[in-house]
C-alpha cells in the first residue's frame, strides 16, 4: 500500500451513532495491526445527537504518518475509496444538519470506489433510490436490516464487525482479512463477531454499476451567500404564511397550505412516511394538530395529505389517528418520489386503494426503536439466516442462542 | 408605573453640580431612553439609583426594570433594543462578567446597547476602586469602548455613544467607561443642554429590517454551522470598521449643535505641541497627569499627554501620525494583562502593536499604575516621565514598570 485510503460511514443520527464509530475505529485498528496508521473521526459539524439525521464517520488508513498527515489536512476527506450505507434509505441522499442541500450517497466516491449498502433490498431495487454517477463505481450489499445500534441502545446484530469483513473483501490493499480478525479479537474479545466478520467475507454480493445508472432527479441545491449579500444581525426572515391551494379534480380553491423552506427540507432523515387512507378519514384533524414539522396540507375538501418535502417520518401522525389504518407508516425504501397522495387518490380512487393496500404490507423493520413486541426476536432470526452468527448474548424468544451454529450455515 | 409629569420646558441650557453617575442618568433623560435595566453594585449602582430617582420622581419615562442578575440585566435590555427600543445599561467589575454571555452575543446581533462600566477592580480581592480590566475585558467582541474624563463628558459621550451606536451602519453595542469613585462619585459643575438640541442631534432609533415584530417576522440567533460564522464575523469586523467615520460624523454635529468642541472625537492632547516625549493614558488619570505637567512644564521639561478616549475602535493611524512626533511615549495603564508581551498593560501592548508599521516609532516605555483605585500621585508622573526622557536618549526600557507599589 503506497497511499492513503479513506472510508466514510454514512449513519443515521443516534440511532447508529455507536455503530459508525465501531466501523471506524475497526477499520484503524486492523490496519494498525498490519504496521498501518490511521484516524477515526466523526464529522464535527454533523449532529449525531439528533433522532435521524444523516451523519458521516470517516477513518484514514495510511502506510505511514506523513501520508496520513497530507489526508488529514482537510476538514473532511473530499474523495473516498469506499462510502458505507448503513441504512438503504440514506441511499437517497445525505442532508445533514451540517450543510444544505441534498447530497447524492455516492457524490464523495472515487471512480472505481465502492459503495457498501447495508440492506435486504436487491441491487435493481437500491438503485432506484441511488443518484448516477459520472464514472463507473462497484455497489456491494451486505445483506442485513439496516442496524439500530445506536447511542443509548447498542442492538449487537454484528452489523459492525460484518462490514469490517466485506471491505476486507473489497479492498485488501488497505486492510486484509487476517488484521481485521486480530482486531476484533483484539477490540471485542469474541470469536463469534470475529466468524460473523469472516462469513460476511465470504459473502460480499458486489455488481459494477456504469456511469449513468440511477436516478436522474438533480439533487437540490443551496447556494451559500457571500457575507455582504447575508442578512446583518444574525436574523434570518420567517417563512411566509402558507394559503389556499386548487384541487385539481373539482377546481375549487380552499383548504390550507403551510409555507416551507426552500432551504431546508430534511426529509432524508425520513426512514418511513405516512400513507393515507382518505376513504376512511374522520377529519378529526389530530394528524395536522400534532405532526411536529407541520407537513400536512388540509386539503379544500377538508382532508390532511402529508407533504413529503417537510415530513421527517417521525410516525406522531400514525400513533394519533384514531381510525385503524387510517395512517400508517411504511418503509422509505418503498417509494421512489414525494407525490402527493392526495391527488393520486383524486385521479383514481380505485387505483389508490390498490397501491395503498400493497403499501402497508411494507411494515417498517427498522430504526426508530422497536415498533411492535417481538420485533428483536424476528429480526435475530432473520439476521441470522442472512450471515450474522449468534453472538449468544441475547435470549431470543425463548431460544438457546448458545447453541447457534457459528459459521457454518 | 410613576405618574409623569408635564416635563419642565428648559429655555436654555441649564448648570447643574452633578456626579458622572447622575450625568449618565441625565443623559438618559434627555435621550427619552425606553428601556433601563438594573442590578446593584458599586460603583454603577449610583446610576442606577439617580435613575430611579428621576423615574419616580416623574421626570422620566421608561420602563426601569431591576433584574435578578446582570446576566438577565443584560439580556432583556438585548431584548428590548431587539424591538427597537433606545436602552441602557450598565454594570461594574465582577458584575460586568456575570454578564459576559450576554456580552458576547449582543455585538454578533448588532444591538445599539449603551452600557455605562463604571470601572471597578476584579475580584479577588473584593476591592471597590478603580482598574479597567473590566471593560477591556470585551474589546475583541465588537463592543465599542469609550473612556471619560469629566462629568460633563460622561453627559456628552453618552448622547454621542446613542447616535453612533445606533446608526443603522454601525449597530454596534458601546461601554462608557467611568473610573470608579474619581468620577462617578465626585461632582462638577455640568452644562445640561435643552431637549431641542438633544432631539437634533439624535434621531429615532429605527432599527428597520432587523426589527424583531410581529409586521417584519425574523428569526434572530439560529444555530449556524461552518458554512456561516465567518461570514457573520466579517459582517462585524465590517462596521467596527465604518464606526470611525460615523464617530467623526457624530462629535461634527455635536459641535455644530450643542457647540460644545471635543476636536479630535478619538484622543485629546495636552501640551503636546511641542513637546519632546508624552504620556498617553485612559480615564480621570489625566487630572494629576496634567497637574504635573504644568509644574514639569515650568522647570522647562518638554512633556505632553495624550488621553484616550476611543479604545475601540483604535485610533490606529491617527496615533500613528501623533505619536511619531515624539522622542519617546510612556503608557500609562490602570489595568493589567499578566503573561502578556513585556508584561504589559493593555493600553500598552495596543499602541506598540499601532505603532509597529509607523514610519516613525518612539520607544514605548509600559508602566502600570493606579491599580484598585490607588491614586496617580504627581511625583509618580514625575518619576514616568523621568523614565520616558531616559528611554528619548536612547535607555533601553523594554521592561514594564510598577509605578507607586511598595516594595
Amino acid at each position: 500500500m503506497n497511499r492513503s485510503y479513506a472510508v466514510e460511514i454514512v449513519y443515521r443520527g443516534i440511532f447508529q451513532k455507536t455503530l459508525a464509530k465501531h466501523i471506524s475505529r475497526g477499520l484503524v485498528l486492523a490496519a494498525s495491526k498490519e504496521g498501518k496508521t490511521g484516524i477515526s473521526f466523526g464529522r464535527y459539524g454533523d449532529s449525531p445527537e439528533r433522532n435521524g439525521i444523516p451523519a458521516k464517520n470517516f477513518a484514514i488508513v495510511a502506510p505511514d504518518e506523513e501520508t496520513l498527515e497530507e489526508s488529514m489536512a482537510q476538514y473532511e476527506p473530499k474523495h473516498v475509496d469506499v462510502t458505507i450505507s448503513v441504512d438503504d434509505t440514506l441511499c437517497k441522499g445525505v442532508e445533514s444538519w451540517a450543510w444544505y442541500g441534498l447530497q447524492p450517497i455516492n457524490r464523495l466516491l472515487n471512480p472505481g470506489g465502492h459503495l457498501i449498502v447495508t440492506s435486504m433490498l436487491g441491487f435493481d431495487d437500491l438503485l432506484k433510490m441511488i443518484h448516477v454517477k459520472d464514472a463507473p463505481y462497484n455497489l456491494a450489499t451486505l445483506r442485513a436490516i439496516p442496524s439500530f445500534s445506536g447511542l443509548w441502545v447498542y442492538k449487537d446484530d454484528h452489523t459492525d464487525v460484518r462490514l469490517l469483513g466485506t471491505i476486507a473483501r473489497l479492498v485488501p490493499e488497505m486492510v486484509s482479512l487476517k488484521a481485521i480478525e486480530q482486531a476484533i479479537l483484539d477490540e471485542w474479545n469474541d470469536e463469534l463477531k470475529m466468524l460473523s466478520a469472516r462469513k460476511a467475507y465470504e459473502r460480499v454480493e458486489v455488481t459494477e454499476v456504469p456511469s449513468g445508472v440511477g436516478v436522474t432527479d438533480t439533487p437540490y441545491e443551496f447556494v451559500l451567500p457571500g457575507w455582504k449579500e447575508m442578512r446583518e444581525g444574525v436574523t434570518i426572515r420567517s417563512i411566509e404564511m402558507g394559503g389556499t391551494f386548487t384541487d385539481p379534480e373539482s377546481g375549487k380553491t380552499g383548504g390550507y397550505r403551510p409555507a416551507t423552506n426552500p432551504y431546508f427540507k430534511k426529509f432524508s432523515t425520513r426512514t418511513m412516511r405516512p400513507v393515507v387512507d382518505f376513504d376512511t378519514c374522520v377529519k378529526c384533524t389530530l394528524c395536522w394538530l400534532q405532526c411536529p414539522d407541520s407537513c400536512f396540507d388540509v386539503t379544500p375538501d377538508g382532508l390532511y395529505d402529508a407533504r413529503m418535502e417537510s415530513c421527517c417520518g417521525c410516525g406522531v401522525c400514525e400513533a394519533v389517528c384514531p381510525v385503524d389504518k387510517c395512517i400508517t407508516m411504511v418503509n422509505e425504501s418503498e417509494f421512489t418520489d414525494n407525490a402527493s397522495q392526495w391527488e393520486m387518490w383524486k385521479a383514481d380512487k380505485t387505483g389508490y386503494k390498490t397501491w395503498l393496500t400493497e403499501k402497508i404490507q411494507h411494515r417498517p423493520d427498522r430504526s426508530h426503536g422497536f415498533r411492535f413486541r417481538g420485533q428483536y426476536a424476528e429480526q435475530i432470526q432473520v439476521m441470522s439466516a442472512v450471515g450474522m452468527t449468534k453472538s449468544g448474548n441475547e435470549k431470543v424468544g425463548g431460544e438457546d442462542t448458545t447453541e447457534a451454529s457459528a459459521g457454518g450455515d | 408605573m410613576a405618574q409623569v409629569r408635564e416635563p419642565e420646558v428648559a429655555l436654555a441650557d441649564t448648570e447643574a453640580l452633578i456626579s458622572g453617575s447622575e450625568a449618565i442618568a441625565v443623559a438618559c433623560k434627555l435621550a427619552d431612553v425606553d428601556v433601563i435595566t438594573a442590578y446593584p453594585i458599586r460603583p454603577y449602582d449610583t446610576v442606577m439609583q439617580y435613575v430611579a430617582k428621576l423615574v419616580s420622581n416623574g421626570e422620566m419615562d421608561c420602563e426601569y426594570i431591576v433584574a435578578e442578575s446582570e446576566h438577565s440585566q443584560f439580556e432583556i435590555v438585548k431584548h428590548a433594543s431587539a424591538v427597537g427600543a433606545r436602552v441602557f445599561v450598565g454594570s461594574s467589575g465582577v458584575g460586568w462578567m456575570y454578564a459576559f454571555e450576554a456580552l458576547t452575543v449582543t455585538p454578533g446581533l448588532r444591538i445599539p446597547m449603551v452600557a455605562m462600566v463604571g470601572n471597578r477592580a476584579l475580584d479577588d480581592p473584593g476591592a471597590f476602586g478603580v482598574e479597567h480590566n473590566d471593560a477591556l475585558a470585551v474589546r475583541d467582541l465588537g463592543w465599542m469602548l469609550v473612556w471619560v474624563d469629566t462629568a460633563q463628558e460622561a453627559l456628552d459621550t453618552a448622547l454621542l455613544a446613542w447616535r453612533i451606536a445606533e446608526d443603522r451602519r454601525i449597530f454596534l453595542p458601546c461601554a462608557i467607561g467611568c473610573d470608579g469613585a474619581f468620577l462617578t462619585h465626585s461632582q462638577s459643575m455640568v452644562k445640561i443642554p435643552i431637549p431641542e438640541k438633544v432631539k437634533e442631534f439624535l434621531p429615532r432609533y429605527d432599527r428597520g429590517d432587523l426589527r424583531l415584530h410581529p409586521d417584519n417576522p425574523i428569526t434572530i440567533a439560529p444555530q449556524a454551522n461552518e458554512d456561516w460564522v465567518m461570514e457573520i464575523r466579517k459582517q462585524n469586523d465590517a462596521a467596527s470598521r465604518r464606526a470611525p467615520g460615523v464617530i467623526t460624523e457624530a462629535y461634527a454635529d455635536f459641535e455644530r449643535i450643542f457647540g460644545r468642541k471635543y476636536g479630535n472625537p478619538f484622543f485629546e492632547e495636552y501640551e503636546t505641541d511641542d513637546a519632546d516625549v508624552v504620556l498617553l493614558g485612559m480615564g480621570t488619570m489625566s487630572m494629576p497627569v496634567k497637574v504635573a505637567i504644568r509644574k514639569m512644564r515650568k522647570e522647562g521639561k518638554k512633556v505632553g499627554f495624550v488621553r484616550l478616549r476611543w479604545f475601540r475602535p483604535f485610533p490606529t493611524e491617527a496615533l500613528q501620525a501623533t505619536l511619531g512626533r515624539f522622542k519617546a511615549v510612556g503608557v500609562i495603564d490602570r489595568d493589567y494583562s499578566f503573561g502578556s508581551p513585556y508584561f504589559s498593560g493593555v493600553v500598552a501592548n495596543e499602541v506598540r502593536t499601532a505603532m509597529y508599521s509607523a514610519e516613525k516609532r518612539p520607544p514605548v516605555v509600559g508602566f502600570i499604575c493606579g491599580l484598585g483605585g490607588r491614586e496617580v500621585t504627581v511625583p509618580a508622573v514625575r518619576e514616568m516621565t523621568e523614565m520616558t526622557f531616559r528611554a528619548a536618549s536612547g535607555e533601553r526600557l523594554t521592561d514594564t514598570y510598577w509605578i507607586g507599589l511598595r516594595e
